[in-house]
C-alpha cells in the first residue's frame, strides 16, 4: 500500500485512485474510490448511492468551477501534478480552498516531489501522494523549507505586510 | 534603499539553507538533472556553454558600495575576477563552481541580496528607471512599488510554476525609462481628476520569437488594488496561458489569442473575487516602504554649480563627458553620473572586480553610498554634487568608466551570445566590439548622435535588438553564424518593435553594414534630426538599397 503524507505525518493510503479511462461497472459498492472528473461528472447518481466514501480528481486542464457545487460529496479532491513544472493544480487548489470553502482532504497527486511540498501546503493541500521513487518519510522536513513567508495564502489569510 | 528587516532577511537565509540542501541532494544522486533543473534555475543558476552561470538579482538596480564590495569579492573568490550587468539590471557571474554557489548564496545574504527567481517560469526581478528618485520628470518614485511587487512575488506559492517566465516593470516617470511596453506585466503611474495616485495596466507586450507592445487593459488602477489586481491576472495566465508549446507560453500570446478586450474582462471576473480582500494595500504598508527611499538630506544649493560650468567651458573632453554621461537630477547643485561599461574591447556590461571596488569608493565618496545598475549595461551614482564632477571624471578616466558615450552608437546593449550562453545562435559580443571599433572617432560619433544599437545571440532577445534603433540578431543558416538587421525599433514611452531590413549578413560584414545605414542618415537628416527620426521619414527603402547595393 502506497504510503502518503496526511498532515505532517505519513500514512498508509486507504483510498483507491480510479484511471481517467475506468468504467462504473469495475466498481465495487463498498471500499473508498477516488474517480476521475469525467465519471462524475457523467455518472453522480450511481456514485453517491454507493456505501463507500468517495473522492475525486481533477487533471491540470480541468478546473476547480466544475465540482464547485458538488463539494459536500467528497471527503477527497485530488489535484494531478502531470509533470512538476505544470503549476495549474496550484490556482485550482486555492480556488477550491478560498472561493469554494471546501473543507475536506486535499491532496496532490502525480509528480510530486518534496521541493514542491511548502508551495503546496501554501495553496491548501493537506495531503501529498508522492511519486513512488520519492520518500515521504524525508520529503516531511520540506514542509518547513521557510519560516516566513510574504503574501497571503490559503495557510495564512494575512500577508506579512498586516503582521509585520 | 530598502533595508530588510528580521522577516526579509530570515526569509532570504532560508532559501539559502534550502538550496545548500538541494545541492548536497543533487550531488549525492538523489535528484535527476530534470528535477534539479527547475530549483537551479529559480536561483538563477543555469548550466552554461563552459560553465555554470550565477545571475544575481539586483531589484529594480538599486545597488550599494557595501553591495559592490560583495560582488567584488565573489568574482574574486569564485569566478574568474569578473561580473557582467545584464540588460535586465541583474548581475551575472560565468564561472561560478556549482558547490560553492551554497556558500555565494549565504555570502549574498549577508549584504541582503539574493538569485530568488531570477530564472525559471516564474516572476523574474521587477524593473524600474534608473534614476528613480533623482529624475526631474517624476509623478512618483517608483521604488517603493517594486519593493513592494518584489515581496509579492517572492515565493509566491500559487505562481511558482507558470507557463513561461515573467517580468513586472513600473515606471514612475514621463519618460519611460523602464520600456514597460514591451513586459509581460507594465504598470505605468497615474494620477485620475482627483489627484489620487493609481496605475495603467500593461499586459502582453515582450520580445522574442513573437516581439510585441503591451496593450492596456486598466487605464487606471487605484494603488490600493495594485497586488490583488496582479493575483487575478497572474491567475488566469497560470491557469490558461499555453504550456504544450514552449514559443507560446508567454501571456503575449495569451492575450493575443483572447484579445486584449477578453483576456481584461477575464481578469476583471477574476479580481471581483480577490478584490478588497487581505492583499488590498495599506497607506501603513506603503508608509513603511516608502520611508527606506526618502530622499537622503542632500546640501542646498542656488543653481548649477559656477566652478562646474566654467570647466565644462574650459575643457572639451570633461564637456564630452558631462554631455553624455552627466544627467540632470531634480536637486539644484546635484547631478546623476552614468558610469559607462562600454568601452571598447570590454564586452558591454563586463566589470572587474577592481572596477566593482572602486565604484565602491566612488559611490562612498560622491554618491552617499548609493549606485544603480541600468538596463542599458551601465552603472549610476545617483546623487553627485556638480562640484565634484570634475574630480570624479578624472578618477572615471583612471578607472574605464569615463567613455563618453552614453546613449551614442557605441553605448551598445549586447547580450552575452555565443560566448557564454548555451543557446545562442551566434556570438553577439565580439559584433559589438567590431562596431566600437569602426566607430572610435568621437567627434563622429557625436556628429550621429542619440542612438540605440542593441545585439541579441539569438531569438530570445535579452540584447533587446528589436527595440534598437538598429537591431542586430544572431541568426544561424546551415550550421554558421549570421546577423539580422532590423531598423526603427524604440524604447520608451512610443515603443516600437523594428523591422528587418532584408537578408542577414556574415561577421565580418557587420561593421560596414551599420556604416552605411550611418552614412545614408548622415545624407538625409534636418539638423535636429536622430537617426530614429530620419528613419521614420525616409522609410526603410534608401536604407535598404545602400547596404544591398553590388559592391560599392
Ligand atoms: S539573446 Fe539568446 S544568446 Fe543572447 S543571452 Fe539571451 S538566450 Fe543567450
Amino acid at each position: 500500500m502506497q504510503q502518503i503524507i496526511k498532515g505532517n505525518q505519513v500514512v498508509p493510503d486507504t483510498w483507491e485512485m480510479l484511471a481517467k479511462d475506468a468504467s462504473l461497472e469495475q466498481l465495487t459498492n463498498s471500499g473508498d474510490i477516488i474517480v476521475p472528473l469525467a465519471m462524475w461528472l457523467e455518472h453522480a447518481h450511481a456514485l453517491k448511492a454507493r456505501d463507500g466514501r468517495l473522492g475525486v480528481w481533477l487533471d491540470a486542464d480541468e478546473e476547480a468551477e466544475s465540482i464547485a457545487d458538488d463539494l459536500e460529496h467528497f471527503a477527497v479532491i485530488a489535484l494531478n501534478f502531470p509533470v512538476f513544472s505544470d503549476g495549474r493544480s496550484y490556482s485550482n487548489a486555492r480556488l477550491l480552498r478560498d472561493r469554494y470553502q471546501y473543507q475536506g482532504e486535499l491532496r496532490s497527486i502525480g509528480d510530486v516531489l518534496r521541493d514542491q511540498l511548502f508551495f503546496m501546503h501554501r495553496c491548501g493541500f493537506d495531503a501529498y501522494a508522492l511519486r513512488e521513487d520519492h520518500d515521504p518519510h524525508a520529503a516531511l522536513a520540506s514542509l518547513n523549507d521557510f519560516s516566513e513567508v510574504y503574501q497571503a495564502a490559503t495557510d495564512q489569510p494575512l500577508p506579512l505586510f498586516r503582521r509585520r | 534603499m530598502y533595508i530588510y528587516d528580521e522577516y526579509d532577511q530570515r526569509i532570504v537565509e532560508d532559501r539559502a539553507k534550502q538550496f545548500r540542501d538541494q545541492v548536497r541532494r543533487y550531488l549525492a544522486g538523489e535528484f535527476s538533472e530534470a528535477e534539479f533543473l527547475p530549483l537551479r534555475l529559480q536561483n538563477g543558476l543555469y548550466i552554461q556553454r563552459y560553465a555554470p552561470m550565477l545571475r544575481i538579482a539586483v531589484p529594480y538596480g538599486v545597488l550599494s558600495s557595501e553591495r559592490l564590495r560583495k560582488l567584488a569579492h565573489i568574482a574574486r573568490h569564485y569566478d574568474k575576477g569578473f561580473a557582467h550587468i545584464t540588460t535586465r539590471q541583474n548581475i551575472h557571474f560565468n564561472w561560478p563552481n556549482l558547490e560553492d554557489v551554497p556558500d555565494i548564496l549565504e555570502e549574498l545574504a549577508s549584504v541582503q541580496m539574493h538569485a530568488i527567481q531570477t530564472s525559471g517560469n516564474c516572476i523574474r526581478n521587477t524593473t524600474t528607471d534608473q534614476f528613480a528618485g533623482v529624475a526631474a520628470d517624476e509623478l512618483i518614485d517608483p521604488r517603493p512599488w517594486c519593493e513592494i511587487v518584489r515581496q509579492w512575488s517572492t515565493f509566491h506559492p500559487e505562481f511558482a510554476f507558470l507557463p513561461r517566465k515573467f517580468k513586472i516593470a513600473i515606471n514612475g516617470a514621463e519618460e519611460d525609462r523602464a520600456v514597460i511596453g514591451i513586459h509581460d506585466i507594465g504598470l505605468n503611474a497615474v494620477r485620475n481628476e482627483a489627484g489620487e495616485l493609481g496605475f495603467q495596466v500593461l499586459v502582453g507586450g515582450g520580445l522574442g520569437r513573437t516581439p510585441m507592445v503591451g496593450a492596456e487593459i486598466r487605464s487606471f488602477l487605484p494603488w490600493p488594488h495594485l497586488l490583488t489586481y496582479l493575483e487575478a491576472i497572474l491567475r488566469v495566465y497560470n491557469r490558461y496561458g499555453r504550456r504544450d508549446n514552449k514559443f507560446k507560453a508567454r501571456i503575449k500570446i495569451l492575450v493575443k489569442a483572447l484579445t486584449p478586450e477578453v483576456f481584461a474582462e477575464k481578469v476583471e471576473a477574476e479580481w471581483q473575487n480577490l478584490k478588497d480582500g487581505s492583499a488590498t494595500l495599506t497607506e501603513a504598508e506603503l508608509q513603511r516602504v516608502s520611508k527606506y527611499f526618502v530622499s537622503p538630506e542632500l546640501e542646498s544649493f542656488a543653481g548649477d554649480d559656477a566652478g562646474y560650468l566654467d570647466k565644462r567651458s574650459s575643457d572639451n573632453g570633461f564637456n564630452n563627458w558631462a554631455t553624455r554621461n552627466v544627467q540632470a537630477h531634480r536637486a539644484p547643485g546635484y547631478a546623476a553620473v552614468t558610469l559607462s561599461l562600454k568601452q571598447t574591447s570590454i564586452a558591454p556590461g563586463d566589470i572587474s572586480a577592481e572596477q566593482l571596488d572602486a565604484a565602491a569608493e566612488l559611490a562612498d565618496q560622491y554618491s552617499l553610498g548609493e549606485i544603480r545598475s541600468t538596463h542599458y549595461q551601465n552603472l549610476v551614482l545617483p546623487y553627485v554634487r556638480q562640484q565634484d564632477l570634475y574630480e570624479l571624471w578624472q578618477k572615471c578616466r583612471e578607472l574605464g568608466f569615463a567613455t563618453p558615450n552614453i546613449g551614442l552608437l557605441t553605448d551598445i546593449i549586447c547580450c552575452p551570445g555565443g560566448d557564454f550562453c548555451s543557446l545562442a545562435n551566434a556570438k553577439s559580443i565580439p559584433i559589438a566590439e567590431s562596431i566600437q571599433a569602426q566607430f572610435d572617432d568621437l567627434d563622429y560619433l557625436y556628429d550621429i548622435g542619440d542612438m540605440e544599437l542593441n545585439i541579441s545571440g539569438c531569438m530570445n532577445a535579452c540584447g533587446h535588438h528589436h527595440v534598437g534603433h538598429i537591431g542586430i540578431l544572431g541568426v544561424d543558416k546551415k550550421g554558421e553564424e549570421f546577423y539580422q538587421v532590423s531598423l526603427g525599433g524604440k524604447s520608451g514611452r512610443d515603443a516600437a518593435i523594428g523591422k528587418i531590413l532584408g537578408p542577414s549578413f556574415a561577421a565580418i560584414q557587420m561593421p560596414t553594414v551599420v556604416q552605411k545605414l550611418i552614412d545614408v542618415y548622415v545624407e538625409n537628416r534636418t539638423p535636429e534630426e536622430r537617426f530614429i527620426d530620419t528613419y521614420e521619414r525616409i522609410g526603410m527603402a534608401p536604407f535598404k538599397e545602400r547596404v544591398y547595393a553590388a559592391d560599392n
